[in-house]
């Protein structure tokens, strides 16, 4: 019996090096770290012109001087050069060869964080010994298998300043829009001046709690010149990120107009019976840097 | 918006008293830093009654851990880090004689009482700008606990270095709650 095989062209196997990926991950340490994106800055602006309190705009005054300054030097834009999170998309036609993704994604980091004099920021044990790593690995590395034949790796050096104030519940089904605004705005409150105001909320809902955890974060990376597609959400953006502005907490919780410069909201699916919200805060220093191999 | 004030350090309590909330400060002279772990050594050391690594007398401790310094560079990224974490070690610094404390966010009761009863004061630096904040940096140098990397406790020399007063010594904080 004759066997026909047919491969089509798209779905042929494109081999990646491990080598590619380390070297890929170093760089965007380093870029992530010395120079905001686009988005980021043009946001920054933007709440300084709006900024009403002298001490506020003082503080978007150095703000602006911080960020050239990094990026002219090449310093690191905050000391706090965090733990970095990985989001690695692979195509499905791609074979990753020569060793191991994790291996090659955590050689990638402490290579960019020697080079880049980035601060080790990463204890082995979190409970008892704390020790420093010294390489500031492992990173948090999220993997996810996409149509294609390229890699897209983000990397998302993390501040913990904000990342501490950060919360996660799962409220009642009929807790609604009111319930989730409740718990943004109430997050935002407690943490008041430690997350370096002006903040950004990256808020993920529904799900299980890791997926609303993991949504999340990836709110917090979604450009800020964007809005969530569906237009109720898009909504819930506006008014939240309003409200979130009228209390007054300011630009590093000196009081001013500006307390966050965008609340971004990524959802999923849920159960009937929950409603899982995760409230990650970001600072301004909003660092994140992708490329495609 | 008033002028920025030129203090030198250390910062006698003739000089503390006259601060208030608000103002701005540029600060130059001697300062240390020491963050969570080195916190937790010094108060150890002053309950065991033992000789502290540097004399705290109207000096003032900088919250921060910086990135490393590239070759030829005096200090790397340099802002300050979440104060409320030193809390707990706060009040007994203070009362050893600890002169004022840099760093960012609000304080607790504790601390805002703590710094009234030693009038002494709270400055917030501004929290993110790391890379403006090292160039204010003269000299650093290792004092003590190098095995906490970049939570060692160094002694810097700065000029000029820009912070606002955030609990002054009669309890009036920046801070809204």
């Amino acid at each position: 019996m004759l066997v026909i095989v047919v491969i089509r062209i798209k779905d042929k196997v494109i081999r990646i090096k491990v080598k590619t990926i380390t070297e890929a991950v170093a760089k965007l340490c380093i870029k992530a770290n010395y120079e905001l994106p686009k988005d980021v800055i043009g946001k920054i602006k933007e709440a300084k012109d709006k900024e009403k309190s002298e001490l506020g705009k003082y503080c978007f005054g150095q703000i602006m001087r911080n960020l050239r300054i990094a990026k002219l030097k090449k310093i690191p834009i905050c000391q706090d050069t965090g733990m970095v999170i990985i989001f690695v998309e692979i195509g499905q036609n791609v074979h990753i060869t020569g060793g191991r993704l994790t291996d090659a994604i955590n050689k990638g980091v402490k290579i960019g964080y020697k080079k880049g004099y980035l601060r080790s920021s990463i204890v082995d044990d979190p409970i008892f010994a704390r020790k420093n790593t010294g390489d500031n690995t492992p990173a948090v590395i999220h993997t996810s298998i996409v149509s294609g034949s390229k890699i897209k790796i983000t990397v998302v050096p993390k501040g913990f300043g904000s990342e501490n104030m950060s919360r996660l519940r799962v409220l009642k089904p009929t807790d609604g829009a009111e319930g989730v605004e409740k718990l943004v705005v109430d997050t935002v409150k407690q943490a008041g001046a430690n997350p370096c105001p002006p903040i950004i909320v990256g808020v993920g809902i529904g799900g299980t709690i890791e997926k609303a955890a993991m949504l999340s974060k990836q709110a917090l990376i979604r450009s800020l010149n964007t809005h969530n597609p569906d237009a109720k959400i898009a909504e819930l953006e506006k008014r939240i990120l309003i409200k979130i502005n009228k209390l007054g907490i300011g630009p590093q919780g000196f009081g001013g107009s500006i307390t966050a410069l965008s609340i971004n909201i990524e959802t999923y699916p849920t159960h009937i019976a929950g409603l899982p919200v995760a409230v990650n805060i970001g600072c301004y220093v909003s660092r994140h840097a992708s490329v495609i191999l | 918006m008033k002028k920025e004030r030129k203090l030198d350090t250390p910062l006698t309590e003739k000089v503390r008293r006259s601060l208030r909330a608000g103002d701005r400060v540029l600060i130059s002279g001697t300062i240390y830093t020491a963050r969570d772990m080195a916190h937790k050594r010094l108060v150890e050391t002053i309950n065991e009654k033992g000789k502290l690594p540097f004399d705290l007398r109207d000096q003032i401790i900088y919250y921060t851990g910086p990135t490393p310094a590239r070759e030829g560079e005096i200090i790397g990224s340099c802002g300050p880090t979440t104060s409320v974490r030193m809390d707990k070690y706060t009040p007994i610094l203070l009362e050893a004689g600890l002169g004022g404390v840099i760093g960012k966010g609000q304080r607790g009761s504790d601390v805002i009482s703590a710094l009234r009863k030693s009038k002494s004061v709270y400055f917030a630096a501004i929290g993110g700008a790391g890379a403006l904040l090292s160039t204010k940096v003269k000299n650093a140098k290792l004092v003590a606990y190098e095995d906490l990397g970049c939570e060692a406790i160094r002694q810097l020399k700065v000029l000029d270095f820009p912070v606002i007063v955030a609990v002054d010594t009669y309890s009036r904080s920046i801070y809204k709650r």
